[in-house]
């Protein structure tokens, strides 16, 4: 054990319950000076709770919080804040509309006169920043900056602000290789500079690449602190969710679609948002589409769906050339879609469980032959049975449930439609690991139904898994085509860099 | 240029086109006195955009100033009529009065979670009521007072006026810039209309920078009502109808997002510049009728509410990368 002198924050014994479940039981945390500590779980294990009691968002109900060895009591974020505690969440929480400048000073705005000195909080904003290797105009408004910058201003302004302890929540969900390089950098450095830092992230890679110890909590208990360089990355996912899914998810597919082809695509796009591809599916095929993010794999799904209407090519079911002009047209042709971003494409936030459900069914009905609320009900049930939506009835508010139900309502949803052809885009985006092999065995059984289904992800080893054939794509062109045993995770990592190489020359 | 300023640019290049374009047409409109009289006959209804200038850049709407003006106009006919106290003294209490108005509405509006737009409705009805219930009739105000303020003016070279109610909306407007820009407060301001949650996360005081927006667009809604009693010397509970729109329109023209968090306090000044310009021309021609102002402001506020739409497309695509 350390002794208490090397620890900056040390949570003892928390203890934090909700009606009727027990959320933290008893956790302990230490966090020394001048580590990257991961802080692990799936979703509901008791990460946020455990953070929040942290930072003084939620009132513990037992145990002690000590920082530099003394006893603390937040009494809400901004006192945590005071005592040297800062938090940045994968939402930039700094104004838009405001300079950079005036985000980092808000509230502490140098004076002179009883005015506010702009130059120079100007002049102290452009050597904070200095500190984060930016060189900014900090007179510009921070919307005018990519996510990755206004996520590093908002760590300058906590890191200024507190200065002993970093909380990062999910910093990097909305950012691409290069930005996360960046961050980590900037992560190093503070770390270098004897900052305590806390770090949350459902990338299992990132937390090998950037964190010294990791601790994993499970059902609100502790399961375990290790170092990094000791655990294995099997063992972390064994600590997760206490059973042996790893091999589960990566067990190799070896069967090949043989079911009549039924959906040809041909030179089929939109200018300006994905260039014409042609694609053919079959019954009872996933087509995996894989490529860096912005390469067009969002395109395609919306062109397919009609989401975007495509301008160029022909779309054929079953030989006959049809209608996917818009997402009604497309539902009309039996197709389905699961959005990437669920929280603003996906659910309806404040309807039931059951709304959520049957919203498409209904939607393709028509809102004048209504399903009767009996048939709701029994489809409700039927599917959260079925996909094991865990929520306590099917009248619970949709935004109340964990991410990775959300996403099975959403699949709920379309399967009430029983769709033939299913989109699914980033299934498995920001869902634990239990939830996540869940899905991957639903679109396999999906499959095995006869279903035809193109699944979008970022996870190459998950494409892998349940692909029968695999899509590569670059600059908003589809550039190879993987099927058999040439779907290995090597494979589409050389396709894509062979792509991206290509560019280069 | 700094695509936030490209909206004030606008505004004012309209004006001084606009203005351009009048004085082609009527040599006589450039003078003194017509900027003079320009300043005069919109003083109320500039000291009033200030403050719903506040209230919109804070992501919120205040309707209720039209009708604070009459009442502010029909409380001091009354007072004046019928007690002995000295102006001065009623102009204190009237403004106390609209202040702490305006802050009521702030704290409903804050603590309450109710929409700005359906808590100042209330006020509007309950201000206009509350002039009904003084008095119905219109009262002429001629305590002697009022004469000596109506006759202070700094004389312009060229025969025009800046008078004591056109120079008090200059300075309303220039402490309304420091404000602004100057002062926390206005910072906050402007961080409520980037978003209430995220301003309060980031550690702005949500309720009392609300309750004060308000109050000040209160207090500014009774010091129009002083001066627009001033200018009629009169008061009368059916006046200044619609005002809180004309003030809106201003504030648009002027360059201010409606949705909130991004404008200046100047461009409302220009705005209300533009709305005069168009009102002196159409004096100026005599053949118009009146109605030509409303359908020329309609156009032009519809014509800025298309161009804050490209703009924010604009600035949608126009992000810097890492």
């Amino acid at each position: 054990m350390q002794t208490s002198s090397d620890n900056i924050l040390s949570a003892v014994r928390i203890e934090k319950g909700f009606p009727g479940t027990k959320a933290l039981d008893k956790v302990d945390f230490h966090l020394r000076r001048g580590e990257v500590h991961a802080l692990l779980g799936e979703n509901g294990a008791g990460k946020s709770t455990l953070i929040k009691c942290l930072t003084g968002a939620y009132r513990r109900d037992g145990g002690s919080i000590l920082l530099d060895g003394a006893e603390v009591d937040p009494r809400d974020t901004f006192d945590a804040q005071r005592l040297g505690i800062g938090t940045v969440y994968q939402e930039v929480n700094l104004l838009p509309n405001l300079t950079v400048a005036e985000n980092l000073f808000l509230g502490r705005q140098p004076r002179r006169f009883g005015m506010v000195d702009t130059r120079t909080m100007n002049r102290k904003a452009r050597e904070l920043l200095a500190e984060y290797e930016l060189d900014l105009d900090v007179t510009r408004d921070l919307a005018s900056f990519s996510v990755a910058i206004q996520q590093v201003v908002a760590i300058a302004r906590a890191v200024d602000l507190s200065g002993k302890v970093l909380i990062l929540d999910e910093p990097t969900a909305s950012l691409d290789a290069h930005e996360v390089a960046m961050l980590f950098r900037i992560v190093r450095r503070l770390k270098a500079r004897g900052l305590g830092i806390i770090f949350i992230t459902h990338f299992l890679e990132q937390v090998y690449e950037i964190s010294d110890r990791i601790t994993v909590l499970r059902n609100g208990q502790l399961v375990g602190t290790r170092d990094t360089s000791d655990l294995s990355r099997r063992d972390l996912i064994a600590m997760m969710i206490g059973r042996e899914l790893a091999a589960e998810i990566h067990s190799a597919r070896t069967e090949v679609a043989e079911g009549r082809l039924r959906y040809r695509f041909r030179n089929y796009g939109r200018r300006g948002r994905i260039n014409p591809f042609d694609l053919d599916v079959r019954a009872g095929e996933v087509v995996g589409i894989a490529g860096l993010l912005g390469s067009g794999r969002t395109e395609t799904a919306d062109v397919l769906f009609g989401a975007h209407r495509a301008d160029s090519g022909t779309a054929e079911i079953d030989g006959q050339t049809v209608d996917l002009s818009s997402p009604r047209a497309a539902i009309r042709q039996k197709f389905g879609f699961c959005p990437e971003d669920r929280k603003t494409d996906g659910i309806v936030g404040d309807l039931s469980v059951r709304e959520n459900i049957v919203l498409a069914l209904q939607a393709r009905r028509g809102w004048t032959r209504p399903i009767s609320r009996a048939e709701q009900n029994r489809l409700a049930d039927q599917y959260i049975r079925a996909l094991d939506i865990r929520t306590p009835d099917r009248e619970k508010p949709i935004k109340l449930l964990s991410g990775g139900n959300q996403q099975k309502a959403i699949l709920a949803r379309w399967l009430a439609t029983e769709p033939e052809f299913l989109i699914l885009d980033e299934p498995t985006r920001g869902i634990d690991v239990g939830a996540h092999a869940e899905i991957v065995r639903l679109i396999e059984s999906l499959r095995e139904k006869g279903l035809s289904l193109i699944v979008i992800s970022s996870e190459i080893e998950e494409l892998v898994a349940y692909s029968t054939r695999v899509v590569v794509l670059r600059d908003r062109t589809h550039v190879a085509e993987l099927g058999g045993d040439r779907i290995t995770a090597h494979q589409i990592v050389e396709a894509i860099a062979a792509a991206n190489e290509r560019e280069a020359s | 240029m700094k695509q936030k300023y490209l909206p004030l640019t606008a505004t004012i290049l309209i004006f001084l086109l606009s203005y351009a374009l009048c004085v082609a047409q009527y040599p006589n409109m450039l003078s003194t006195r017509v900027i003079g009289n320009l300043l005069t006959d919109n003083a109320f209804l500039g000291i009033a955009a200030v403050g719903m200038t506040f209230v919109i850049l804070s992501g919120g709407i205040d309707l209720s100033v039209g009708a604070v003006i009459a009442f502010t106009g029909v409380f001091l006919a009354v007072v004046l009529e019928q007690t002995g106290i000295h102006p001065l003294a009623a102009f204190a209490l009237v403004l106390a009065i609209t202040t702490l108005f305006g802050a009521v509405m702030g704290a409903i509006i804050h603590h309450l979670e109710m929409p700005a737009f359906i808590v100042t409705l209330a006020g509007m009805f309950l201000a206009r009521g509350m002039a009904f219930v003084l008095s119905i009739d219109s009262i002429p105000i001629k305590h002697p007072f009022y004469a000596t303020l109506k006759s202070l003016y700094f004389k312009l070279p060229g025969g025009g006026r800046i008078t004591l109610i056109g120079g008090l909306m200059l300075l309303v407007f220039a402490i309304g810039i420091l404000i602004a820009h100057r002062t926390r407060f206005g910072t906050n301001v402007y961080a409520l209309g980037g978003g209430t949650a995220t301003a309060k996360l980031v550690g702005v005081p949500v309720a009392s920078t609300t309750v004060r927006i308000y109050a000040l667009s209160g207090l500014l809604a009774g010091l129009s009502g002083i001066v627009f009693s001033l200018y009629t010397s009169a008061g009368y509970s059916l006046a200044a109808v619609g005002v809180e729109l004309d003030a809106i329109t201003a504030v648009v023209i002027g360059g201010t997002l409606l949705t909130g968090g991004s404008g200046f306090v100047a461009g409302t000044l220009v705005g209300i510049l533009i709305q005069g310009l168009i009102q002196t021309y159409i004096t100026f021609d005599g053949t118009l009728s009146s109605w030509w102002t409303k359908i020329l402001i309609g156009l032009l506020l519809f014509a800025f509410i298309l161009l804050q739409k490209g703009i924010i497309r604009l600035s949608r695509n126009g992000r810097q990368p890492a």
